[in-house]
């Protein structure tokens, strides 16, 4: 599903002291399909965004445009659990939402919600579950009895079974270790293509973002600071800078060799043995002349 | 972040109430309460009136903000006036319908007892408007404090109370948190039969309750590895202390429950 925002900003507490503007005048379009980073700060507006993008908060002004879903403060979707259903997210920590006796009821909890009869959602179970590393033996357990990134595992399947063509996923990989941060966006990154999803990932790991994302939109303060690929994004270091966010390692790297020897090495996600070519690649030209 | 406004919640504006002392507040406070009590004609109630209306006009807390902290009292408010309209058989008959007679005395006494009640309310809601939590526990702690003779936990309770109060706001953001993680999975807490929407609790409040043990635990192993042992010779980061401030709204005070209880009769 497309989704454009036009205009949008947020304002907490409304005309009271506390009042909070969390969003100002953000637009921009993520065409369907599209793996979209969205970069920024604690503080940045970040999670306030994605609770757009399912109606659990409605602009202040402007308007949210989500497939064939208008949100705008006059008029929003009647069935919004529709909307719900087609938006999967993926919060922060979402292990805190398991509530549930056994693992099995706590994946099938969402799709119950939507509408899904028992023989489907049975079907869902199992194939969503090899997906996030779990085994079937899991599923009689309570979900409070486990590790906690079995448990984040569990709530991340309990997202995938209702098979939402929208992922947003929140820092889905917060207080993992290192290995299971790797297999959950590894895992995100095949659904999406498998799934021919739109994936949203907001996060404040610049590497991430290289690696899976093709489009890149960075927010600060409220205000949406910079967009683009991340070849146009990474060329601009001193802006990023002035936002306390670093450019990747091996973005890093391409650049000071690029400028060591004069070669022209796009700034964008390359695997080892692609850079190495390239490295060689260009090296050979320069001393062929 | 939330959208939730607690009733009485602490506005940070700066006024004289602001910078008073809040033991001063809980004394005053506690003096009115009785004394609302002892007006009983049109001077009294009056004097107490124009003195609740000043004393608001000096929190400069906007006025919208008690009319809310009323709110909860509204019903309680309107139901007395009303039994008191109806049951009350005092003074000439201003009205009479079949059986239903409705006296002078009735209406007065509604609305007398309506207005102690606003009063009241009004009063004590501008203790929790202008003090922040931790400065009214430390203030209770030190009020109670010559209870510690008799053997009374004044410190463990005031550390009890500074813990509820300082979780109040994390356990609004955890139910915001969860209620919206939930919604995001289908459950809705607005619409729909009663029956649907008190199961669609349950959601909510257990993980709600498994994050707040949690957090307990948490907590108590934090305080005992900093070596918390309990109040006994612990000194504190800022005293309370009395100031001309205080001096001034004591004699105030006093001025004016000495006027009541020469204006009532």
């Amino acid at each position: 599903m497309d989704i454009t925002f036009e205009n949008v900003s947020y304002t907490y507490q409304k005309n009271t002291p506390f009042e909070h503007k969390a969003l100002e005048n953000i637009s921009f379009h993520i065409p369907k399909r599209s793996f979209v980073a969205i970069i920024g700060h604690t503080g940045s507006g970040k999670s306030t965004l994605i609770q757009h993008l399912n109606g659990l908060l409605i602009p202040t002004e402007g308007k949210v445009t989500i497939g064939e879903y208008e949100l705008t403060k006059e008029k929003k979707p009647e069935n919004m659990k529709a909307l719900r259903s087609k938006v999967g997210i993926v919060f922060q920590y979402p292990e805190h939402q398991l509530f549930e006796e056994t693992v099995e009821k706590d994946i099938a909890f969402g799709p119950k919600n939507f509408g899904l009869d028992d023989a489907t959602i049975e079907k869902r179970i199992k194939e969503v579950l090899p997906k996030v590393g779990l085994s079937e033996e899991l599923l009689s357990r309570s979900p409070f009895d486990l590790s906690g990134g079995q448990m984040r595992r569990v709530a991340i399947a309990g997202v995938l079974a209702s098979k939402p063509s929208v992922y947003v996923l929140d820092e889905p990989t917060a207080g993992l270790d290192p290995r299971g941060q790797k297999e959950i966006m590894d895992m995100f990154y095949e659904l999406h293509h498998e799934e021919k999803a739109t994936t949203i990932l907001v996060t404040h790991n610049m590497e991430d973002a290289l690696k899976y994302a093709d489009y890149i939109i960075i927010l600060n303060k409220g205000k949406k600071y910079m967009e683009g690929t991340s070849e146009e994004i990474f060329k601009h270091e001193e802006a990023l800078h002035n936002v306390h966010l670093k450019v990747p390692q091996s973005i890093q790297f391409i650049k000071q060799f690029n400028e060591r020897f004069q070669t022209d090495i796009p700034l964008k996600k390359h695997s080892l043995e692609e850079l190495a070519e390239k490295i060689v690649k260009s090296i050979r030209s320069k001393t062929d002349e | 972040m939330s959208n939730f406004m607690i009733i009485g919640q602490y506005v940070p504006v700066d006024s004289f109430i602001h910078r008073l002392d809040p033991r001063t507040k809980i004394i005053i406070i506690f003096f009115f309460v009785i004394f609302v009590f002892f007006a009983n004609n049109v001077w009294s109630y009056g004097l107490l009136t124009v003195f609740t209306f000043i004393t608001i006009l000096t929190t400069k807390v906007p006025f919208r903000f008690i009319l809310k902290g009323l709110t909860p009292v509204w019903f309680l408010i309107l139901f007395t006036m009303l039994l008191h309209i109806f049951l009350t058989k005092e003074g000439p008959v201003v009205f009479e319908l079949f059986t239903l007679e409705i006296h002078l005395g009735g209406i007065m006494k509604g609305l007398v007892i309506s207005l102690r009640f606003m009063l009241l309310v009004a009063m004590t809601i501008l203790l929790t408007l202008t003090t922040t939590p931790i400065d009214i526990t430390d203030a209770i702690e030190k009020l109670l404090n010559p209870l510690k003779k008799v053997k009374f936990p004044v410190h463990e309770l005031a550390l009890m109370m500074s813990i509820s109060l300082r979780f109040i706001p994390t356990l609004m953001q955890e139910t915001d948190k969860i209620s919206k993680a939930q919604s995001s999975r289908g459950v809705d807490f607005r619409t729909g039969p009663i029956k649907e929407r008190i199961k669609a609790i349950i959601p909510l409040l257990i993980p709600l309750f498994v994050s707040a043990f949690k957090r307990a635990e948490e907590l108590a192993m934090a305080m005992e590895a900093r070596g918390y042992r309990g109040g006994e010779g612990r000194t504190k980061l800022r005293e309370l202390s009395f100031h001309r401030n205080d001096y001034v709204s004591f004699i105030i005070f006093a001025v004016v429950i000495v006027i009541l209880m020469i204006v009532r009769n």
